[in-house]
């Protein structure tokens, strides 16, 4: 039991009480603390919005009088092509948005997280064939896949999250398999092995801890890029038509010819929305990184 | 195994993979074409069974995946029942139309990038310094399609002036071969001016932080021991060595770059692979989406390959690992 311990000591060196201490260094970043205030303002936008001011999509314009209205006292955002209120429809598009980002990201997190740990850790055949599968979802283009798979699949807010999350995975898998292979290496790691610990054990303990600091950053970053696909993808005609997001309001204001009309007031916010959601999860990202790893402080 | 051949072995390896995988996308999943086409065209029986006879549906899967390969072989992609046309022929003319804009932005981005990226590096710390990377940060985390919009909305509504639709001007008439390529030069402003400010950051970022290593290097003091400009440091003796890493970065801009580019098809309607992957999905015309999935997917294993070619040359390091 004693061994176990001192193989265990090195492994929970991470103190517990990291995910505050990690919140009041980001927030002593300048620029960190620009992305959790971003953050902080979306996550309220996206969560009590929807309740104050409820969007419903069936609340259609009577006549052709109540299209594409500009802001007034009734809309504070104007009317969109089929007369509905645009801020309302603005609130309930940041739901749909983060969510679709967030429920992509753990699923991307997830499969790269274990491809990476599972790779690094048992090396040898199952490292080569795991990392050629990753090299070959790392070049092939990923936009034109997905759309591949939505327009097969179908438009629904499950479909997207899938082909979001099960493309996102491959930078994750390489990050978190280098890590994984220098942890390897360590002493502790060859020590709690021929004290007879099985792998799904020292994975548990003395790896995945170790690995975790790097999947947080990791995937604060990956959330923005899942964010600005659901938006891509949305604006391409894939979204769920039944739940709007920022990007299928883009898609609709894009076809409808909101643009050429002038109708800045629908355009307009969809798109500093996603500016500021993808800004703060990126400056948070960056600013967590330079915090977990110091050797990039400065650049 | 020289590492040349073994990199061409992937290669191969990897279009192969693209091959099969295409196929089971659109032929196994959703069940057969002929399904995919009649979904959205009305056919008659005798139509129907003529097509599966065409496309070898009656045999096995193996059976299926030959034919499939076969007619590939024969660069025979299908044909689009939403075009009327063989789908090879509507690539053939997308793919070029593609490949001007790619050039012409690629230039822009990488050149202005490495500029803009070794300006903010070589005064690491400054207030610019500063201010370029926040910029850099912001732009790319902009939806590459609305600052399409967004331009289009400042040039076609407010200004006017530049054109925001097409390649050319509709029924315009040319004296010379000039005034084409000016109409076209014309044609690209917006749609390169786009990918120029949301992608100009990725090289932005990669040049800064390598420049800044490069400049903390040993043989940087030695070039300002023997006196030479600060200017000659920067440019002949950093930003060189600099580049390296820039070059290896590209390789994962490749990406970044179809998206970015179909994204500004879309707005700008250029005529080019990504709006037909656009309209091909709006009018779930699958023989065409299918082909213009498979053509930038080898484009882009292709691609990857020549970066990986020409890194290689500039670096021999690698060369001999």
């Amino acid at each position: 039991m004693t061994f176990e311990l001192s193989a265990n000591e090195e492994a929970t060196a991470v103190p517990a009480s990291g995910f505050l201490a990690m919140l009041r260094s980001i927030w002593a970043d300048r620029l960190g603390r620009i992305g959790l205030i971003l953050l902080l303002l979306t996550a309220v936008v996206a969560l009590l919005g929807p309740l104050v001011f409820p969007f419903n999509p069936a609340d259609v314009g009577v006549d052709s009088s109540t299209i594409l209205q500009p802001p007034s006292s009734a809309h504070w955002l104007g009317t969109d092509e089929l007369g509905r209120d645009v801020f309302r429809e603005f609130l309930a598009g940041a739901r749909i948005s983060l969510f679709v980002g967030i429920m992509a990201t753990l699923i991307s997190t997830i499969i790269g997280a274990g491809i990476g740990i599972a790779a690094g850790y048992f090396m040898g055949p199952l490292d080569t064939a795991l990392m050629s599968a990753t090299d070959f979802f790392l070049v092939i283009p990923a936009l034109p896949l997905m759309i591949a798979m939505g327009a097969i699949f179908g438009q629904n807010l499950l479909i997207i999250i899938l082909v979001i999350g099960l493309l996102s995975w491959p930078r994750t898998a390489r990050i978190i398999r280098s890590q994984t292979l220098s942890l390897r290496q360590r002493q502790y790691v060859s020590r709690a092995k021929s004290l007879g610990a099985s792998d799904a054990r020292i994975i548990r303990r003395n790896v995945a801890p170790h690995v975790m600091q790097l999947i947080v950053a990791n995937t604060i970053l990956v959330v923005a890029g899942c964010i600005l696909a659901e938006a891509t993808l949305s604006f391409i005609g894939l979204g769920d038509p039944d739940r709007i997001s920022w990007g299928s309001m883009l898609h609709f204001a894009f076809v409808s010819g909101a643009v050429g009309l002038g109708a800045w007031w629908y355009f307009l916010p969809p798109g500093l929305g996603i500016l500021v959601v993808v800004l703060g999860f990126t400056l948070v990202g960056h600013s967590f990184e330079r915090i977990a790893n110091p050797r990039l402080k400065g650049h | 195994m020289p590492p040349l051949l073994r990199r061409f072995l992937v290669l191969c390896a990897s279009i192969f993979a693209i091959l099969t995988f295409n196929f089971f996308l659109f032929h196994i999943i959703p069940g057969d074409p002929i399904r995919l086409i009649a979904r959205s065209q009305r056919l008659s029986p005798e139509q129907v069974a003529k097509l599966r006879e065409a496309y070898g549906l009656d045999g096995s899967i193996f059976t299926q995946y030959w034919t499939y390969l076969k007619n590939l072989a024969h660069g025979d992609l299908g044909y689009s029942f939403a075009l009327h046309e063989n789908v090879a022929d509507v690539v053939g003319r997308a793919l070029l139309n593609t490949l001007i804009l790619l050039t012409v932005s690629t230039t822009v981005v990488v050149l202005l990038g490495i500029v803009i990226g070794v300006f903010a590096g070589s005064r690491h710390g400054s207030k610019s310094d500063s201010a370029t990377v926040v910029t850099s940060l912001v732009f790319w985390s902009l939806p590459t399609f609305w600052v399409g919009m967004l331009l289009v909305f400042i040039f076609g509504v407010w200004f006017g002036g530049l054109p925001i639709s097409g390649i050319t001007t509709p029924n315009a008439e040319y004296q010379n071969y000039f005034q084409y390529i000016a109409d076209i030069a014309r044609h690209l402003i917006l749609p390169t001016l786009t990918l120029a400010l949301v992608d100009i950051a990725f090289f932005v970022i990669i040049t800064r932080t390598s420049l800044i290593e490069v400049m903390s290097e040993d043989y940087m003091l030695t070039a300002r021991g023997k006196g030479l400009s600060r200017r000659t440091m920067v440019w002949k003796h950093a930003t060189r060595n600099a580049l390296l890493p820039v070059v290896t970065a590209s390789v994962l801009y490749i990406s970044a770059l179809v998206a970015g580019a179909i994204q500004v098809e879309v707005v700008f309607s250029w005529p080019g692979m990504g709006l037909l992957t656009y309209n091909s999905v709006l009018a779930r015309d699958y023989p065409t989406l299918e082909a213009c999935f498979l053509i930038i997917s080898v484009a882009v294993l292709v691609a990857n390959f020549v970066a990986d070619l020409v890194y290689r040359r500039l670096d021999p390091r690698v060369a001999v690992a």
